[in-house]
């Protein structure tokens, strides 16, 4: 960069034919300057990447095998039916459910209120601790919504037609319902990505 | 705004006009004149202000009387209408900074660090923005205020990489060189935009992915994004008017200094 700088004054400028050719290496510089740190930049990325994600996925576990005692930070969605509500011996609000990826599975427990978007087949992100029992203590829980908006009156019309159901995950593709009128009657032709596939919408949806 | 009728009399007046030279950079050296930047935004500028508070107007109504809910957030979803435009203005605006620091370190465009100079304060406050409406989104929706999460960190850079920017460029009591070292950190930071951009796609974050822009169907109904791109239109409007009226305070600034400069040496 400091190439690019160095040695010209910006008033003299002794012709066009030397500003042009000027111009040229300092943009050559900039474009050499700009590819090394970009590479430099992907590789840190890349070397870094498993330090960078925010929350391991129940098959992430097996591989990674964080200790008893350390805290980690654990992904995926609420395994539909899994969830049990209950009240610890002193009246605070218990939760038991278990994290799903696909193809792994994770039992967890938690003390204390549940966000309002917590619900079966919804993302969660869940702090805590694997005990040797192989249930994880969460000592907090954040609900995590995927990328899909919908008007409840087209989600109702999508329940109602057999193509979803949110404890099971995913909406079906969105070009299937993105413009589907709200008021209309529940759509006829059958839609890709039928329920019960939650595994592939674990990671980038939920 | 300021009325077309009564433009400033001294920069129009007193506008110098060097011959822009011929050939291959005539169009940029055109822009590069600050008397014809200042004729040409007297005239378009206040249009620009009223096409902003139009769509704006038109979008605050679509987006926070006419939408839906959404079914599962239901009226929180609203403060997506103020969120998605600002995260975009601060990416979008930073690209631009990234551009007009190219025009500054490579052709020595003065129009580029004069505009580059009143952006980043903009983008700036666009930035803290978006992150004030995503804390007070993700609180009742995901349980958080904040989480460092690879999205929501590098956002936060970007805030830093435009205060850095805007503290950096006035650094100096050489203007110039204030402006050179600005653009050097800004193309730097560039490096910054495709990591907040697939941040979502690359690590695990909290933050969700993209909706609009995700490779098929858009994940939002009509009914949301329609007026979510109505208000986007609107706040780039009205983010666009923003800066080019701070620019051209900084020409006029500059021209008032000069005058009197030039007084001062007279008397």
């Amino acid at each position: 960069m400091s190439g690019a700088s160095s040695g010209m004054s910006p008033g003299a400028s002794p012709g066009r034919g030397m500003g042009a050719a000027r111009k040229k290496r300092r943009l050559w510089v900039l474009l050499l300057a700009g590819l090394g740190l970009g590479t430099a930049t992907a590789l840190t990325l890349t070397a870094f990447q498993d330090n960078l994600v925010f929350f391991l996925a129940p098959s992430d576990i097996a591989t990674r095998q964080p200790g008893p005692d350390r805290a980690f930070r654990l992904g995926g969605l609420v395994e539909t039916g899994s969830l049990q509500r209950g009240r610890t011996p002193d009246g605070r609000p218990e939760a038991r459910f278990r994290v799903t990826d696909g193809p792994a599975t994770i039992p967890v427990a938690y003390v204390g209120v549940l966000p309002d978007l917590f619900r079966e087949g919804q993302g969660v992100v869940t702090l805590g601790r694997l005990g040797p029992d192989g249930l994880f203590r969460a000592s907090e829980v954040l609900a995590r919504h995927d990328e899909t908006y919908m008007p409840p009156e087209v989600a109702d019309a999508l329940k109602r037609s057999g193509h979803w159901d949110p404890a099971r995950g995913a909406p079906p593709p969105a070009a299937s319902w993105n413009t589907l009128s709200p008021t209309a009657s529940p759509i006829g032709s059958p839609i890709g990505n039928p329920i019960g596939s939650p595994a592939a919408e674990a990671k980038s949806g939920g | 705004m300021r009325a077309v009728s009564t433009p400033l009399p001294g920069p129009t007046a007193a506008a110098p006009r060097p011959a822009a030279p011929p050939g291959r950079g005539a169009a940029l050296h055109r822009l590069a004149n600050p008397g014809r930047f200042l004729r040409l935004t007297d005239r378009w500028l206040p249009w620009l202000w009223a096409l902003a508070g139009l769509v704006l107007g038109a979008g605050a109504a679509w987006a926070l009387v006419f939408s839906p809910p959404d079914w599962q957030q239901g009226e929180t979803v609203r403060i997506m209408y103020v969120h998605v435009p600002m995260a975009w203005l601060a990416m979008g605006g930073y690209a631009g900074l990234a551009v007009l620091s190219v025009l500054s370190l490579v052709w020595r465009h003065p129009l580029a660090d004069l505009v580059a100079r009143e952006l980043s304060p903009a983008g700036a406050m666009v930035t803290a923005l978006c992150l004030a409406t995503g804390s007070l989104w993700g609180r009742p929706m995901w349980g958080t205020w904040w989480a460092w999460d690879a999205r929501m960190t590098s956002v936060l850079v970007l805030f830093f990489l435009w205060v850095g920017h805007a503290a950096l460029v006035r650094a100096f009591d050489d203007e110039e060189r204030g402006a050179r070292a600005g653009a050097i950190l800004a193309l730097i930071g560039a490096l910054n935009l495709p990591v907040i951009k697939w941040s979502v796609d690359w690590f695990n974050t909290l933050h969700q992915t993209a909706s609009v822009t995700r490779i098929g169907a858009p994940g939002l109904h009509v009914a949301l994004l329609y007026p979510l791109l109505t208000c986007a239109l609107g706040f780039s409007l009205a983010f666009a008017a923003l800066v080019l009226a701070r620019s051209r305070a900084a020409v006029m600034e500059r021209r008032l200094r000069q005058a009197q400069l030039a007084r001062a040496r007279r008397a």
